[in-house]
């Protein structure tokens, strides 16, 4: 037997063996877990299924050992997850901190810092948040305002970030600051780690068209933040925001894929026709309305084409070392995008049925879907909208003159 | 299932390179349209190709090919795509190679895949019926007479039938479809030349009481349904490989001529507007790649889900060339209509690879079946 053929059988006895029973069901809305000082777990097999993949470092499967990580290799990782998939065991841990800021902390933190805040991501114990957009700066993210002043072994930070994910339940948050007012604006910009369990820290909900208040206003005023909590070198902190953008924009794409999995896996089957087909006319099992079937046709086939997309690159990369490429700016317009038209697709075919804001007239599925329509209306605007993404390609891609 | 070139794909693809930079770029192609030689390609090109094995890459070893598999002949076609090179390869290669491997008797197996090897039969599929492509033949039928078969029909843009030495006729037969091999000079046959807007060989053929005898029935009578659409599979892919190549080039020279053509003092590349539209092709292109690896790769290895894959990378990339094509045109502004530009070329080659075995709408419509609505 090969290394990974014995791997795999191992992986899976493991998970067999590990796996509590509720978290083999599939996600219910609320059953995610994002870990944290103030962790709730709706189900105590989800405390005790954190607690074993945080043990063995399979909340961050390829991340080094020493930092808790689990040290596996691209092919281990495949396996695992492929496991995982195939025993329908649910994600343990859904956190900013290993999708953004663990990758960065990796390639630009001091040893300390990694010691200190990588296991930390990896077994839950902490949930971060990103403090990166203002009022004032959204798409021109380098005209950042809020500033940090030294003071002994601190900073004193003041200022407003605005679209701060779940901030009001998160621990720490990492931030752009301003440190260097006279340099030029990428040249003035440090990364700092904010403990925001402290009296300069204050949150507030910002509600949305869906009706829902993921996002927050975060406030700091005279918030104190130790010096060693800076990332990097001092104003240097553009190069940590561009690399931690990458990974941003990489989880942003995959959220334009729900449902095509079993397309890509060559099931028949699709997810918008057999929503679809409940409320438009079916004749011999096609949709009779051809307009809309070809909608629907092109629509599954780019998803399909986009999957097939994320194993290439992934493939292609299987090889380098160099982390996330310009590539993964494609990703993130295609993603978002093809997930806005999914969603008009849906709400064409769902015809009033799917424009019901409460109450007993609608479906809890027919609600969710009005509300995730109005959310994948944000997928082109955060992380860096769609227009920046193309000036993104544009320029550093094709080399098109500025 | 691999979305990465394997070594011998990568070779084949840097010696295609090398051959079509050097022998065949588009000047090549002009040089042969603008000689007037009705056959639209080159014999002593199309020798040079045969030498270098791409004739065979389809054919078993044991009839001099290589048996390299589609994943190697798309990569070939998709690098003379690139160029225009025009060439037998696309109906002799992969479609005359492909139905003769499949289902030719060992006497017709040797008789002809050692000549296509090596470049002296070319061949054409006489399918088509009408205007728009249609996966089942109706109109052309071949009606038993004693031990032979007589046919009579007309078969609309059959590629390379204005020159092919072997004619593959799919008709209508009393349960099914059949298929027989052909000689192009047997008494019965009318080739008239279609000449297409993209300068390559087309023709409309018409069959008068044609005299097939038993020996030249390719496979089982009636039987020819299920084999007729796995290479009409086979064929889209390695066609939509070449169509990959072809919207490469046109959007690198569209980029290129973006870099260079100044305006208000500016290079035009400059323009947000342009570069917006540009940044949306290469994405699409991005997802084209995948596809067409991915349809190329699952013929070698077998996929159980081969049509859908195929109807995807077909409908991605005709999608893809038409948008390219015409953003390309409309890019380089006047000179993207004069014939002396190259991108007009590209436009002219897009439309046709679209309309052969089906367009993009067609390959919706299948997909959406295969997927069960």
């Amino acid at each position: 037997m090969t290394d990974l053929a014995l791997f795999r059988e191992e992986t899976r006895d493991w998970l067999e063996t590990n796996c509590p029973p509720e978290m083999k069901k599939p996600m219910t809305p609320h059953g995610m877990t994002w870990g944290g000082r103030n962790c709730k777990f709706s189900h105590p097999d989800q405390e005790l299924w954190l607690k074993r993949l945080g043990e063995k470092g399979w909340t961050a499967p390829t991340w080094p050992k020493e930092y808790g990580g689990g040290g596996l290799s691209y092919d281990e990782n495949k396996i695992l997850s492929e496991e995982m998939s195939n025993l329908g065991t649910r994600m343990p841990l859904a956190s900013f901190g290993l999708w953004m800021l663990g990758p960065a902390l990796l390639e630009y933190a001091s040893e300390e810092q990694k010691m200190e805040h990588i296991p930390k991501i990896i077994k839950g114990e902490i949930r971060w948040c990103q403090g990166y957009s203002e009022p004032g700066s959204g798409s021109d993210l380098a005209s950042l305002k809020t500033k940090a002043i030294e003071d002994g072994d601190n900073y004193i930070v003041n200022g407003q970030k605005v679209w701060t994910s779940y901030a009001n339940e998160c621990d720490m948050i990492f931030t752009l600051v301003r440190t260097g007012p006279q340099e030029p604006k990428h040249d003035g910009i440090s990364f700092l780690l904010i403990d925001m369990d402290q009296p300069g820290v204050e949150t507030k909900p910002i509600k949305l068209i869906s009706g829902a208040s993921p996002f927050c206003e975060t406030f700091f005023t005279d918030a104190v933040v130790p010096k060693k909590n800076l990332v990097h070198k001092l104003n240097k902190g553009w190069d940590v925001a561009k690399n931690l953008l990458q990974h941003e924009r990489k989880m942003l794409a995959s959220m334009g894929l729900g449902g095509s999995k079993a397309a890509s896996k060559g099931k028949t089957g699709s997810g918008l026709a057999t929503l679809s087909k409940k409320y438009v006319e079916v004749k011999d099992d096609k949709i009779a309305d051809e307009g809309l079937r070809q909608k629907i046709a092109k629509c599954d086939m780019n998803s399909h084409a986009f999957s097939l997309t994320l194993k290439r690159v992934s493939e292609e990369a299987k090889n380098s070392n160099n982390g996330p490429s310009a590539a993964t700016s494609i990703f993130k317009l295609y993603g978002s995008e093809h997930n806005k038209r999914k969603y008009e697709i849906m709400l064409e075919a769902m015809g009033s049925q799917a424009l019901g804001w409460e109450g007993g007239e609608f479906g809890p599925e027919e609600l969710a879907i009005t509300r995730e329509w109005l959310r994948t209306k944000a997928n082109s605007i955060e992380g860096g909208t769609s227009e920046v993404q193309l000036n993104v390609i544009s320029k550093r891609v094709l080399d098109l003159p500025q | 299932m691999s979305l990465v070139l394997s070594e011998t794909a990568a070779f084949l693809q840097d010696q295609t390179q090398r051959f079509a930079r050097e022998k065949t770029p588009t000047s090549h192609f002009r040089s042969v349209r603008d000689s007037g030689n009705p056959e639209c390609f080159d014999r002593e090109i199309w020798k040079q190709m045969a030498e270098q094995g791409l004739s065979g890459i389809l054919i078993p070893e044991e009839f001099g090919g290589s048996n390299f598999g589609l994943s190697g002949i798309g990569i070939v076609l998709q690098e003379l795509g690139r160029t225009l090179t025009p060439s037998p390869l696309f109906a002799t290669g992969v479609i005359g190679a492909s139905f003769i491997s499949k289902l030719g008797t060992d006497d017709q197996k040797s008789k002809y895949l050692p000549e296509i090897a090596n470049g002296n039969l070319t061949c054409c599929f006489a399918f088509e019926e009408g205007p728009r492509h249609k996966p089942t033949v109706s109109e052309v039928t071949a009606k038993k007479t004693g031990q032979n078969y007589i046919i009579n029909g007309k078969k609309t843009f059959v590629v390379d039938g204005g020159f092919a030495d072997l004619i593959i006729i799919a008709a209508k037969t009393l349960k099914g479809s059949s298929l027989f091999l052909v000689d192009k000079n047997s008494k019965g046959i009318d080739v008239n030349i279609a000449k297409m807007v993209d300068s390559r060989n087309s023709a409309n053929i018409v069959f008068t009481n044609l005299e097939v005898a038993a020996e030249n029935i390719l496979g089982e009578i009636d039987q020819a349904q299920d084999t007729i659409e796995e290479i009409l599979d086979m064929s889209r892919a390695a066609l939509a490989a070449e169509m990959l190549g072809g919207a490469l080039e046109a959007f690198e020279i569209t980029i290129n001529y973006l870099k260079e053509r100044e305006q208000f003092g500016v290079k035009i590349g400059s323009f947000q507007a342009l570069q917006h539209r540009a940044a949306n092709m290469f994405t699409e292109l991005e997802l084209c790649k995948s596809c067409i690896l991915e349809s190329l790769s699952c013929f070698d290895e077998k996929s159980n889900d081969i049509p859908r894959i195929v109807s995807l990378a077909k409908a991605k990339i005709g999608e893809t060339f038409h948008l390219i094509s015409n953003e390309g045109v409309q890019m380089h502004g006047g000179v993207g209509v004069t014939d002396e530009y190259d991108i007009g070329l590209y436009l002219k080659r897009a439309r046709v690879a679209e309309q052969i075995f089906g367009n993009s709408e067609f390959h919706r419509n299948r997909y959406a079946e295969l997927t069960g609505y």
